[in-house]
Parts: C-alpha cells; structure tokens; sequence
C-alpha cells in the first residue's frame, strides 16, 4: 500500500535540499542534453505548427531568422509548416524557456547544478521587454538584439562564471532568490532586487576578465536596464530543484506546470513522464496602453516553474511593490500566498516572507489538495500578443484552469487504487 | 445561533456570506451588517472525490 503523506514528504525535502548554482554556459547545441541542427524547444507541453499559438509562431519565426535558416518572416513561416523544423517542449531537454521559450541551437545559455543530487539545467539569457522573441516579435532589431547577445554579452559573461568556477565561488542562485524574496521581489514578475544582486556577485569576475571596457560597460548597462534578467537563472534553479523531486513513487506533488500558448500541462512526480494538459487559461491582466482583451493570447511560459518551486504568485505577500504593475493591493497579494498554503505539501524552509513573520513560502503543490479544495495555482506573469510578431501587451495574475489537475487526480487514483 | 423576527425586524440581518462574492457586496451596497467567507466547491466531482478519499485512507 502506498503511503502518499511519506512520498510527498520525500518529494519536498528533494525539492527544498536542492542547492542550484551556476556552472557555466554553453551555445545550446553544444550544451542542451538532445539538443540538434534544426530542433527549436518551445515552452510548455508539446505542440506542432498547426496547434502553435501566435507568440510560439512569431518565436518561431525570429529563430528561423537569427539561425540563418530563413531571410524573411514568410520564408520562415513556410519552414516551419513544411516540417522543416523538429518541436520539441524546453522541459524535454531539462531547460526552461519563459514566455515562447524558444530555444534554438545558437543560442547561448547558462548551466544549472544542482549540487545535491547532480542533476542540470538550462536557460537561454533573458532579452528584456517589450518587443522581444519570447513575446512572439520577429522585428530586425530583435534578431539584432539576439546577435549582440551571442558575440558580446555571452562571452563576457562566460568568462566571468569561468572564474568564479575555477575560484570554486560558484553563483549561488537559491541564496539570491532567498535575499531577493526580502527585498520586494516575488521572482516571477518582479526580479528587480534579484537581477541586482546577481550583477553585484558576478561584477568582480567580469572586471577580472573583461578586456575591453567598452563591451563591459554595455554589458552591465544591459543587465541593469533589465529588471527580467534574473527571471531566466531563477527559472533553471527552480528547473533543476523540481526535477530532482521528480519520480518518486507515490507522490502527488507537481514537478512542471507549463503553458504553451494553447495549452496548460502538469507533471507529477509520481506518474512518470506523462503530461497532463488542458486549453491553457485566457490572462486576464492588466494590459499596456493601446491594447485591448481581445488582443491577448492565452497563457505562455516555463516560467510557471516559479510557482512550482514556492515563489511567484506564491510569494506575493512578498512583493507589495508588483501590485502597482499587475493589479489589486497589497492585502490582495497577502491573500493570494495564504491561500496557496492550502494547495500546497509544506512550507519552504529557505524562502520566507518577511510580511508574513517570515512564514517559509507555500511549497510542493499537491494535486489531490487542488482536486478536494477547487483552489487552482495563481500566477503572476506576462501576457503576449495573440499575432506574432507583436510583443507583449500586459501583465497580471492568472488562475491556472482546474482541469489539468483533476485529469491527474484521476490517473493518480487509477494507478495507487489499482483498480 | 437564532436571530428572533422582532429583533430581526428592528436591527436588520447579521449575514455570513459563504462562497460567491457578489452576494456580499449587494448586501453592503444596501448597508446590511455583513461577513464574507472565501469558499470554493471541490473541484472533482463525486466519482473523482470518492477515490481520492479511499486514496487518503490507505488504498484497498
């Protein structure tokens, strides 16, 4: 007989022990396990260019073009819907993408370890907002943007974690999350303090190693111009801490929620590699000036691996100051993290509140407690443009839909029930 | 707790809102003394529901 209280006490401690710090970068192909010439990696559950949502579709389009495989949005286009591009989810591969997610072979990325149980991950560098590749834009400057990231922010900041490797000081991103989570960030759509402390740690090894001053200083303008770059190294540490609670016989807790643009999907640690997926939600956020509802798309993004790993939307109470950006008030982002302690196996014994008397962030979401309770995960996230190449239009809090949870709950009884 | 009408009649009701949330705020729009509980259904139905409490209680 299965004892579930004891697997999913089991699958916590993996979760909460983790110990995610950065030990290089890489181009994909070189780096990402399974990645190959011509393979794009997309958020969330798998999808193909017929069932692809715009911003996937105008993700898509701009990999097309920074890869040199196609001249124009169009030539691109066609590519794609002629099968001349392998699809395959981030979380196949043990990366996360935010938004679109797309990842391609050229692309740059930094190197998780979980140094626990050993296990990686992976994460592209985040490009900002506004018109960007993750929300679905293929403009030149974006390809453009893409580029500068490859030949000049990538080797600056390659060099810089050499060192701190070699020095055996290795970027101890949990740590940031944790002093982050004290300074208003939530980590999903607020990682001001994070991408700052990030740059404060990896500033000496940079100076260390950078040779040219004038790409240094660009360099560090451009992590200080966005507040999102640590979104993406928080990303993998949540990537790398959920995987390692993955596969434990008889635990509920989920180990992915992803979004795809057109579909939500779950993975639980105790029902192997199967997803779980339904129509993923339709944002409901608060939208930039001059667009509309109806120009939204439907949720997008690996970054649902942030609630997964018990900050995010679970841990607004946290981040008053996002408020003002996504909407409602404090005492509502105070609610939004008590509630979640309801859905949840535990409380983290790393991340805390401080608002809270420093209660450790709800952590370890337990399908069965969202299929008895009807409460759903809330995210905090950005929205995007239902038409490629338009970027993104808002942010703000989304609920993830119930059915994807009950799907599970019934596989689960199917399987443990044995009948 | 029990409210007599005279009293009921004289003071207004004293209402806990269970559940959806816009019952509460008619109730305050007409000044009537109010509390709201934030309460979901479960979201699995009977079926469902049944099997994850047998699950609960240790399987067969």
């Amino acid at each position: 007989m299965i004892d579930i209280e004891k697997a999913n006490g089991e699958a916590l401690s993996r979760l909460l022990s983790a110990q995610p710090v950065v030990v290089g970068m890489g181009k994909a192909k070189d780096t990402v396990p399974g990645m190959k010439d011509r393979m794009l990696l997309h958020a969330g559950p798998p999808l193909s260019w017929e069932t692809a949502s715009g911003p996937i579709r105008g993700g898509v389009m701009a990999a097309c073009m920074y890869e040199g495989w196609a001249d124009t949005p169009e030539d691109a286009e066609k590519l794609a819907a002629g099968g001349g591009i392998t699809f395959d989810p981030c979380h196949h591969h043990h990366a996360v993408g935010p938004m679109a997610g797309i990842v391609s072979p050229s692309m740059p990325v930094f190197v998780l370890e979980n140094r626990t149980a050993g296990n990686t991950s992976y994460v592209t560098m985040n490009e900002g907002l506004g018109k960007v590749l993750r929300m679905g834009a293929f403009a030149p400057e974006v390809i453009e943007r893409l580029r500068w990231m490859e030949k000049v922010l990538y080797p600056v900041l390659d060099a810089g974690i050499r060192l701190s490797v070699e020095r055996g000081q290795e970027l101890d991103v949990k740590n940031m999350i944790a002093q982050a989570l004290h300074m208003g960030d939530e980590l999903h759509n607020r990682n001001k303090a994070g991408t700052s402390l990030f740059l404060r740690a990896i500033a000496p090894f940079l100076v260390e190693t950078c040779r040219n001053s004038a790409d240094l200083a660009e360099v560090i303008r451009f992590i200080d111009k966005n507040d999102h770059f640590f979104l993406n190294l928080a990303m993998a540490a949540g990537k790398a801490s959920t995987e390692a609670a993955h596969g434990v016989e008889g635990s509920s807790l989920v180990t992915v929620m992803a979004r795809n643009g057109t579909e939500f999907g779950i993975k639980v640690s105790g029902l192997g590699d199967d997803w779980f997926t339904c129509q993923a939600a339709l944002p409901d956020v608060l939208l930039f000036p001059g667009f509309t509802r109806e120009d939204t798309n439907r949720d997008i993004g690996d970054s649902a691996i942030m609630e997964t790993y018990g900050v995010g939307g679970f841990a607004l109470a946290a981040a008053p100051a996002i408020v003002q950006f996504i909407g409602g008030t404090p005492k509502d982002a105070a609610n939004y993290t008590l509630e979640m302690y309801e859905i949840t196996e535990g409380e983290n014994n790393m991340f805390t509140i401080p608002a809270l008397n420093f209660r450790g962030t709800p952590t370890g979401i337990d399908i069965l407690k969202v299929a008895e309770t009807g409460v759903t995960p809330v995210l905090d996230t950005g929205a995007a443009h239902r038409e490629p190449g338009k970027g993104q239009v808002g942010a703000g809090i989304v609920r993830m839909p119930a059915e994807a949870f009950l799907k599970a709950a019934g596989a689960f009884a199917d399987r443990y029930l044995g009948e | 707790m029990t409210m007599s009408m005279t009293k009921l009649l004289k003071e207004g009701p004293k209402v806990v809102n269970i559940g959806v949330e816009q019952f509460y705020a008619d109730l305050k729009t007409q000044k009537a003394e109010a509390v709201s509980m934030d309460w979901k259904p479960s979201a699995a139905g009977g079926d469902l529901l049944a099997r994850l409490k047998k699950l609960r209680k240790g399987g067969n």
